[in-house]
């Protein structure tokens, strides 16, 4: 009987504890979100809030739903969206690629230094979030702009005439995407190369396996959860990133966050800002289901 | 599934504006424009009525509706632009009447002005005016004249003429990110009506926009202040008090960097910047009680002088600095003023079309 009531008491305990985050998720994750998804369906008008109701009522005393499909055929029907979407898309996919590149050997150092030396060397990837995201990225301006610390030094040592335009560009952007996502994707990659087991990369070098070869065929796949949850960490957000293009971007740069604040503010129209919010979730939620399928189905043996 | 879950979160907290939490009484929350009060208002005001100030800032009209058309922002005092922004908003409700038997300073406004603002607010029930100024243009006088020596200097030309602009770029040129505040002046340029609505106007303003848009470096609608006082762009097309504020820090940085502001021969458009109360303001008493003090003339006169605009208040200029009661962008001489024009609002169809335009000019697409 105890040990039944014991049982019980776990099983209560373990519902409780994944109750509540879901309970979280549920409030402020799906429910706003299905917020967002009613506004799609509604159309713009000139009050607070700033969109028709979807339910009214008729004269003839008839409750009627009205349903406006067609802010999803806008937002097919003209290319900009698209192209903003594949723009922002192509930049995460960017920050996401460059910040592996830097961040995998620095997360490698790190988990190879001596114990002592980890948890400082971890705490000064960490320590830029001590300060504003806001205040790091509009550092950058002044590092990058033309009167800056880059081009001033480039011109007093003589190597550039004129100032280098790298302000106010992609090319910023970018800078700006893979400085400020790089530790999203230094902490789940050294969490798994830390646990790794070193002997095994002994053993495949006293089986005669070159450098390369053995980080190819061990360490990668070993640290490839890591990898995959560091660009997805990286990936998500940086879709949606709308400081680093709006500061550092240029004219050119059209981003979807950029996008939908037009519809916000310069249209009014939250029903079309909603139905791009709405349409990128689409777009990104059927590619990572998929994924995470593969993922699951590749793991059973 | 969480990761999936995290996504629908980034793309959620889009929708999700924070508001400020509405305080106990003795408060005021102002929402107003950057660069656009005097600096020691604030604290006269507290000083003199005990009353605890908190302050905001927005650097777009949008940004300000934005806002409000989510209700409740919480704030006592906003300072949208008459046309077309309070003017619309006044008709969608945003705003709560006056009660001016609270105002005793009132007697001080302008009354010419606010004869004209009766289009938009009938009974000048819902608005009082704070400051107009004009958009135009400012330049870096030595670096223009170095790089195009007979540039014409007082012309739309400068900044509409693909030919002319095009030597600017590399020095830098900027614009405003807005399309209410580029459009007429293209139009103008064009022979066109600045205020003209119709698709086929717009999109020939567009066409010229897209011809100057390769010289211009950025579109923004702030930055370009700092910018412009540290030499960094050459050209900027805005707002002629935030032009002013440039040249002004440009001449205290001392670093001999030289700004012109000029209003195009051609005409420019005139603004006039109102003070509102929402109609939902937590402390609507404390709101009468500001509008009442800043319309002191010597309170405003001292904004006036600081942030380098003509204020609503005819009784002011005695004030105001001599510096800047001689400034001929700040106070136009009659014969510039009536080159001078208003804009009035667009349909949605029409504003969705600018936009779009807009976004084509910059993007490409």
């Amino acid at each position: 009987m105890r040990g039944l009531s014991e049982e019980r008491k776990r099983a209560l305990g373990r519902f409780l504890v994944i109750a509540i985050p879901f309970l979280w998720l549920g409030a402020l994750f799906l429910a706003p979100f299905l917020i967002v998804a009613k506004i799609s369906l509604s159309s713009a008008a000139v009050a607070i809030p700033p969109y028709e109701p979807l339910i009214s009522w008729a004269d003839d005393g008839a409750l009627v739903l009205t349903l406006h499909v067609g802010n999803y055929k806008l937002i097919f029907s003209d290319p900009i969206y698209l192209i903003a979407y594949a723009s922002s898309l192509r930049n995460a996919a960017v920050t996401v690629i460059f910040t592996l590149l830097l961040g995998f050997p620095l997360a490698y150092f790190i988990a190879t230094r001596d114990q002592k030396w980890r948890a400082p060397l971890l705490l000064l990837v960490m320590l830029p979030f001590w300060t504003s995201f806001l205040i790091r990225v509009y550092a950058w301006i002044g590092i990058l702009k033309p009167n800056g610390v880059i081009n001033g030094a480039l011109l007093w040592l003589g190597v550039i005439e004129k100032p280098l335009v790298i302000l106010n560009n992609n090319f910023a952007v970018i800078v700006g995407m893979v400085y400020g996502y790089l530790p999203f994707m230094v902490l789940p990659l050294y969490a798994h190369l830390e646990k790794m087991d070193w002997s095994l990369l002994e053993a495949a070098s006293d089986l005669g396996a070159k450098p390369f070869r053995v980080f190819r065929k061990v360490t990668l796949p070993l640290a490839a959860p890591g990898i995959v949850a560091g660009s997805l960490l990286v990936f998500i957000p940086a879709v949606g990133e709308y400081i680093v293009p709006a500061l550092l971007g240029g004219p050119d740069t059209l981003t979807i966050g950029a996008t939908l604040w037009n519809e916000f503010f310069s249209n009014r129209d939250w029903p079309v800002a909603s139905t791009v919010a709405v349409a990128l979730v689409a777009l990104l939620v059927g590619p990572l289901l998929a994924l995470q399928h593969h993922r699951t189905k590749g793991a059973r043996p | 599934m969480k990761k999936s879950r995290t996504l629908l979160a980034g793309a959620v907290a889009v929708m999700i504006s924070a508001a400020p939490a509405p305080a106990a009484d003795a408060v005021l929350n102002i929402y107003n424009w950057n660069d656009y009060i005097a600096p020691d208002t604030v604290p006269a005001f507290e000083k003199a009525t005990g009353i605890k100030v908190s302050y905001d800032l927005y650097d777009a009209n949008e940004t300000l509706e934005g806002k409000l058309s989510a209700g409740n922002s919480g704030y006592d005092i906003v300072v949208p632009t008459l046309v077309p922004f309070a003017a619309r908003q006044i008709k969608a409700g945003f705003y709560q009447p006056l009660d001016k038997s609270k105002l005793s300073n009132y007697g001080h406004l302008d009354k010419g002005l606010l004869a004209r603002m009766e289009a938009q607010d009938p009974g000048n029930d819902h608005l009082v005016p704070w400051l107009s100024a004009i958009v135009v243009m400012g330049y870096n006088v030595d670096k223009i004249k170095q790089i195009m020596p007979d540039a014409p200097l007082d012309s739309l030309r400068m900044v509409f003429d693909p030919k002319v602009v095009a030597k600017f770029k590399e020095c830098g040129v900027s614009i405003m990110d807005s399309p209410t505040e580029v459009f007429p002046p293209a139009l103008l340029w064009l022979g066109l009506n600045p205020d003209s609505k119709k698709p086929e106007d717009l999109k020939k303003a567009a066409d010229l926009l897209k011809e100057i848009r390769s010289s211009v470096r950025r579109f923004d609608s702030s930055e370009y202040i700092n910018a412009l006082a540290a030499g960094d762009i050459c050209l900027a097309w805005g707002y002629s008090s935030d032009l002013e504020v440039a040249k002004h820090r440009a001449m205290e940085a001392g670093k001999g960097v030289n700004i012109s502001v000029v209003i195009p021969k051609e005409g420019a458009e005139r603004y006039i910047d109102v003070l509102a109360v929402p109609k939902d303001a937590p402390h609507p008493e404390a709101a009468l009680k500001f509008i009442n003090f800043v319309m002191q003339p010597e309170e405003v006169a001292k904004t006036s002088s600081k942030v380098y605009a003509m204020s609503g208040n005819a009784d002011a200029k005695p004030f105001v600095s001599p510096e800047a009661a001689a400034d001929p962008v700040i106070f136009p001489s009659p014969e510039v003023e009536k080159t001078l024009y208003t804009i009035t609002g667009a349909d949605p169809a029409a504003d969705r079309l600018r936009t779009r335009l807009w976004t084509e000019i910059k993007t490409g697409h």
